[in-house]
């Protein structure tokens, strides 16, 4: 696709994915600033690059329906519906963030959307998708469940385990695996025989679909196909997205392993830029339209950062709650 | 010689595959990353992609390639990122590189090092913080260390590899910046895997630990010092075979004592080493063992939270004074 192709929808939607995608940039940057100053620790993975994949995928999901999403998730929790204060309030381990300080940037929750969580296990998603999706059909709920992942859990015996059992059973699933070429410091080519991710797919007879994770509208026509898929019964369905991390792994990645000129190559083709780009050349966005959702997204990440930054920790004493459930049976 | 933890764990990686065409290393992000822990970094300009070789995302396949590599001639180490990663190959080492010798009715031994990194202190949530490496020590036919100093992580790696059978190394990641001075002389740290060691003689109480709970332990030593009480510090260094000799000979002495162990307490390698001095050392103890353990909880985030969860000199220190004014 290019930019001079029509963007397939109405002014509404449009305005509503770049929206999106500023949202998870400015969130983003200011995570890695206050990373910077010591309010927020542990592992941080940044999303920056690959937010067209979050903001064009996760809306087409309904609202019954269910995500499981990996350590680089905060795009995901945020277009889902996770209110972006309490997602900074959990990345300050504040009791007001979205898992009680509990979790931090890697393990967003929101039950109350359907938001499945953050799992840092690479691969450790995608049985619960699996599982999640058969539940909506013993249940005969019409749900599917959504299951995010990197190419790296490709690698991983779970990933092979959950094709074959989604595909056998036909479950309502919709994997979409976000192919950013790096886990970690490994490219692609240097951990896959068949680099292929769609023929691995296949081969447990799952549909398996493109998209150019770098422009929102292929994301988002693709996913919304791959979901009638699976809406329709046919079973599960596979979605590929190329895409890219501009940034390091996680604040600790000296990010040795990737050349300059591939980054700074990639970085042409940012989604937010490419994408505004196309929408005023279409008379669909002007100038001062976008600096206001701009405006809109730095006054949302400033009220979440003064919220997580004046919500308490958790008081000690309560350490040991939400282990189990009280006293059970 | 100035040296640091990670500088001192790569000393001896690239020691042992300078020394020995059959060693290999594998695992993720090994090579071209550098190391997660970067424990390796350099190794693979060194040494090349086939014997510094990363692999996939696939921990139950590497690690029992790992096996399979040793069967057939190989001394491969393996290296797990993080023992939490390591539940994914559990299967591999526990029903297999473990069982193999004695299932095999001797005819098969696997000669592997799997070193991997364990325990918590910063802020990375309850799926990359834990300390499991007790769950391997329950395991008949696996061999489990932990280096807690200079010394033993320049030093263990080579008595690792010569050991006929599969050997754990679990590296605390709150060791790895652990800076200091260690001999150039291989004499200051040629040391065996069978003993623990006495890392501060003193006569008040023992205080029992292993890994990361070390420096905890002489930290809390030294303040308890400082009020007229002197502790000893006894290193387990080796979980599997305890040498519970060395623990006991110490708390006969001290007749007291306090485990430290980052696991929690339910089923735990630090409720072994109490049964231990209870079996040997009952009529000697002067008060009831105490233990500094991880809170029961999955481990949080937030600092606070993290803080409380885990052994901390000053509880080490409080559990020791409450033994000593007690009796
Ligand atoms: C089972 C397991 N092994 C290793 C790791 C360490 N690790 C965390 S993220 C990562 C790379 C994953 O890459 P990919 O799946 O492509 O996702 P990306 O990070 O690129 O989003 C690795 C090796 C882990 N978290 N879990």
């Amino acid at each position: 696709m290019t930019a001079v192709d029509p963007v397939p929808f109405d002014k509404a939607l449009a305005i509503g994915l770049l929206s999106d995608m500023l949202r998870i940039r400015r969130l983003e940057e200011a995570a890695a600033e206050w990373y910077g100053a010591g309010k927020i620790r542990g592992y941080l993975h940044l999303y920056i690059g690959q937010e067209a994949v979050a903001a064009g995928a996760v809306r087409c999901l309904s609202r019954e329906d269910d995500i499981v999403a990996t350590y680089r998730e905060h795009g995901h929790a945020l277009v889902r519906g996770v209110p972006m204060k309490a997602i900074m309030a959990e990345m300050f381990g504040k009791a007001a963030g979205c898992s009680r300080g509990r979790g931090g940037s890697m393990h967003l929750f929101d039950a109350a959307i359907r938001f499945f969580g953050g799992n840092a296990i690479v691969g450790g998603g995608l049985p619960l998708a699996v599982g999640l999706g058969l539940s909506a059909r013993m249940l005969e709920e019409s749900r599917i469940s959504a299951c995010f992942f990197g190419e790296g859990a490709v690698a991983e015996g779970a990933f092979h385990e959950s094709m074959n059992l989604a595909a056998l059973w036909r479950l309502p699933v919709l994997f979409c695996c976000e192919n950013n070429l790096y886990a970690m410091g490994t490219a692609l080519e240097r951990s896959e025989s068949q680099t292929d991710l769609c023929a691995k797919a296949e081969s447990y007879k799952v549909t398996a679909l493109r998209a150019d994770g770098m422009d929102v509208a292929s994301v988002h026509e693709v996913t919304r196909d791959a979901l009638a898929r699976v809406r329709s019964g046919a079973g599960p369905c596979f979605v590929e997205y190329r895409t890219y991390r501009f940034r390091a792994h996680s604040m600790f990645d000296p990010d040795l392993y990737r050349d300059r000129d591939e980054v700074e190559a990639w970085k042409k083709r940012g989604p937010i830029h490419t994408f505004s780009a196309r929408l005023k050349a279409e008379g669909l966005l002007s100038e001062a339209e976008f600096l206001a959702l701009d405006a809109k997204a730095m006054a949302e990440v400033s009220e979440a950062v003064a919220f997580a930054e004046a919500a308490p920790f958790e008081a000690v004493e309560d350490l040991a709650r939400d282990v189990v459930a009280g006293e059970g049976p | 010689m100035k040296t640091s933890y990670r500088d001192a764990l790569r000393a001896a990686l690239r020691e042992a595959l300078a020394a020995d065409a059959r060693v290999f290393l594998m695992g993720e992000d090994v090579g071209k990353y550098g190391g997660s822990y970067a424990v390796s970094k350099g190794l693979l300009a060194e040494f090349g992609p086939e014997r510094v070789r990363d692999t996939p995302l696939s921990e139950l396949g590497f690690v029992g390639a790992g096996i399979g590599a040793a069967l057939g001639g190989l001394h491969p180490i393996v290296e797990i990122m993080t023992v939490n990663f390591s539940l994914l190959a559990m299967d591999q080492i526990v029903n297999g590189a473990a069982a193999l010798r004695h299932m095999s009715g001797g005819q098969f031994h696997v000669p592997l090092v799997i070193r991997m990194a364990t325990g918590a202190g910063r802020q990375l949530g309850a799926q990359h913080s834990h300390s499991f490496e007790g769950w391997y020590a329950h395991v008949p036919g696996l061999r489990v260390l932990a280096p807690a100093t200079l010394a033993d992580a320049r030093g263990m790696l080579a008595p690792a590899l010569a050991c006929p059978d599969p050997v754990l190394l679990f590296e605390h990641v709150r060791l790895y910046n652990l800076e200091g001075e260690l001999a150039e002389n291989p004499e200051a740290w040629r040391c065996d895997i069978r003993s623990a060691a006495v890392r501060r003689p003193g006569d008040a109480v023992s205080l029992i630990a292993y890994g990361g709970g070390v420096p905890l332990s002489l930290e809390a030593a030294e303040t308890l010092a400082a009020e007229g009480i002197d502790a000893e510090v006894v290193d387990l260094r080796v979980l599997r075979p305890l040498d519970g000799e060395t623990l006991l000979a110490s708390v006969r002495r001290t007749r007291r004592a306090v485990v430290v162990d980052e696991g929690w307490k339910s089923g735990s390698l630090s409720a072994e080493i109490v049964a231990r001095l209870m079996e040997g050392a009952f009529y000697d103890l002067d008060a009831p063992v105490a233990r500094v353990c991880s809170e029961e909880v999955p481990m949080p985030y937030a600092r606070p939270l993290e803080d409380a969860a885990l052994p901390q000199a000053h509880k080490i220190a409080a559990a020791a004074r409450k033994l000593v004014a007690g009796t």
